[in-house]
């Protein structure tokens, strides 16, 4: 008869990236800016983890509750809360989250051209392709995968992609690729003009390009915490 | 069928109520039923542009909020007899602008026009949203420099997704107006190509109108340049421009140093 020496499960840690919402009082007043500010992307949050950052607000864990099961009927769920010290008495409440790590601002479009126009269907794609341009003022949010633009992208146009971004035409504006935390995103553009360039937080602005890349067919993409920007061909 | 242009721009100063003026005059003397409609409230300028300022009684604002009659509001052009100005408050805000209220006087005037002109203000506030919203087509005032352009690309931007049209998922018409071209200046490299501006743009040019003094000449005494000097460079790139909008094909002429050899062969007499 064999006997098996139990082996010790591995405890594990991973971070992901979550969206932090961080309400301020009047809670209700709040809302109403969430409402206002989530008009033209319905689903922004709704696919994707939130965590709370109550440190502004002075809640109880029964209003906490309560605000929590309003967020729910607006289709985004609470992955945990931070900034608040544990009583006792947050048993039904979502865990406390401690240490996060500050990632980018997510700036919501004024005007989500895509992603608003994508049926149902194919938002589960994982890539989104632009067959127009993109001009000034426009925002191509698309966090689920890579952007293909096939024309160009105005300057103060913006491309934000989970994943790679692929532009075919003149990038003057802004890409930032790998915004959920994606270090192995490329950014790939025909002609490069850009205002900035960003993988995962990382950015350069026009004013740390090489000059000899201006205009050139360009990729960019991480080396470690660099930004590494160099021509195609 | 009324058609109804917004003149936009997104910036300042680069000649919107100038092409507009301008255009509604041409159209007009080419015997063409046109209003132009100034949106600027509250900095109104098309009704001095027009010569027309001494005789505004009531605005757009009075219509909207039916203290005037259309046709009470509706100033004739002195010049010519089926020109007309629908002026804008000075005195109003651009909050006193509805959606509604607009719309109900932009199909009035379409059942008495052949062309509907309306004059945006700068900027992508209230009034320029509504100056452009129930547009047929947009004529994009552009001058041959970065931000101006951009500008317009931004609105450009705009026409396809906030305008009725837009929303109805048809294409709104967009042409391409480029003002203050210096010939002098372009040769010199110190402005925007045409051809960088439309390349930017992606949208076709319905002309190209030189700098020229004529242009202030013109708005000082209280006439369209299209009006005042009809022969000059900038009323001729106008008179083109407002065939081309009546789907006439006319060559485009890129205003370039034509007197150049004059001047030196004048500049080698005279030394």
């Amino acid at each position: 008869m064999s006997t098996v020496t139990p082996q010790p499960l591995p405890f594990r840690a991973r971070s992901y990236m979550a969206f932090v919402l961080s309400p301020q009082q009047p809670i209700a007043d709040w809302l109403a800016d969430l409402d206002a500010s989530i008009e033209c992307s319905k689903s922004i949050y709704s696919h994707h983890p939130v965590a709370l950052d109550m440190s502004a607000v002075n809640l109880n864990p029964d209003e906490i509750a309560h605000l929590i099961a309003n967020l729910g009927e607006r289709s985004i769920r609470v992955l945990g809360i931070e900034g608040i010290t544990p009583i006792g008495a947050e048993g039904k409440l979502p865990p406390i989250l401690r240490a996060g790590r500050v990632g980018q601002t997510f700036q919501l479009p004024d005007q989500t051209v895509v992603v608003n126009s994508v049926p149902e269907k194919q938002q589960k794609v994982a890539s989104l392709l632009v067959e127009g341009r993109v001009r000034s003022g426009q925002s191509i949010v698309h966090i689920d995968g890579d952007v293909t633009v096939l024309g160009s992208v105005g300057s103060g146009a913006e491309i934000i992609a989970g994943g790679s971004i692929h532009i075919y035409g003149t990038l003057r504006g802004r890409a930032s690729a790998g915004i959920t935390g994606d270090n192995r995103a490329r950014i790939f553009c025909h002609r490069a003009e850009a205002e900035l360039l960003a993988i995962d937080s990382h950015y350069k602005m026009a004013a740390d390009f090489a000059p000899d890349l201006q205009s050139q067919p360009i990729q960019a993409w991480l080396e470690g915490e660099t930004l590494t920007i160099s021509a195609i061909n | 069928m009324a058609k109804v242009l917004v003149v936009t721009s997104g910036k300042g100063g680069v000649g919107k109520t100038t092409s507009t003026a301008a255009l509604g005059a041409a159209l007009a003397r080419d015997g063409q039923n046109v209003v132009v409609v100034d949106f600027d409230i509250g900095l109104r300028n098309l009704d001095l542009i027009m010569g027309a300022e001494r005789r505004v009684v009531f605005d757009l604002i009075n219509v909207i909020n039916g203290v005037a009659k259309l046709s009470q509001a509706l100033i004739r052009d002195k010049r010519l007899e089926n020109l007309y100005l629908l002026p804008a408050s000075q005195t109003g805000d651009k909050d006193a602008l509805t959606e509604d209220g607009v719309a109900k006087v932009i199909e009035e005037l379409r059942t008495k026009f052949d062309w509907v002109i309306c004059d945006s203000p700068a900027g992508i506030e209230r009034g320029a949203t509504l100056a452009m919203r129930y547009a047929d087509a947009a004529i994009i005032v552009t001058n041959p420099e970065v931000s101006s352009v951009r500008d317009s690309d931004r609105i450009i931007g705009l026409l396809d997704s906030k305008t009725v049209k837009a929303e109805r998922g048809e294409r709104i018409d967009k042409h391409v107006l480029i003002t203050r071209y210096d010939s002098s200046r372009a040769a010199r490299g110190g402005m925007l190509s045409i051809d960088d501006v439309l390349e930017i743009l992606s949208c076709p040019l319905l002309g190209i109108i030189p700098e020229s003094k004529e242009v202030l000449l013109a708005s000082n005494i209280g006439s369209p340049v299209t009006l005042n000097n009809a022969m000059s460079a900038p009323a001729r790139a106008y008179f083109d421009a407002a065939r081309r909008l009546k789907g006439e094909h006319i060559h485009m002429l890129v205003p370039s140093e034509s007197n150049s050899i004059f001047n030196k062969l004048f500049g080698r007499k005279a030394a």
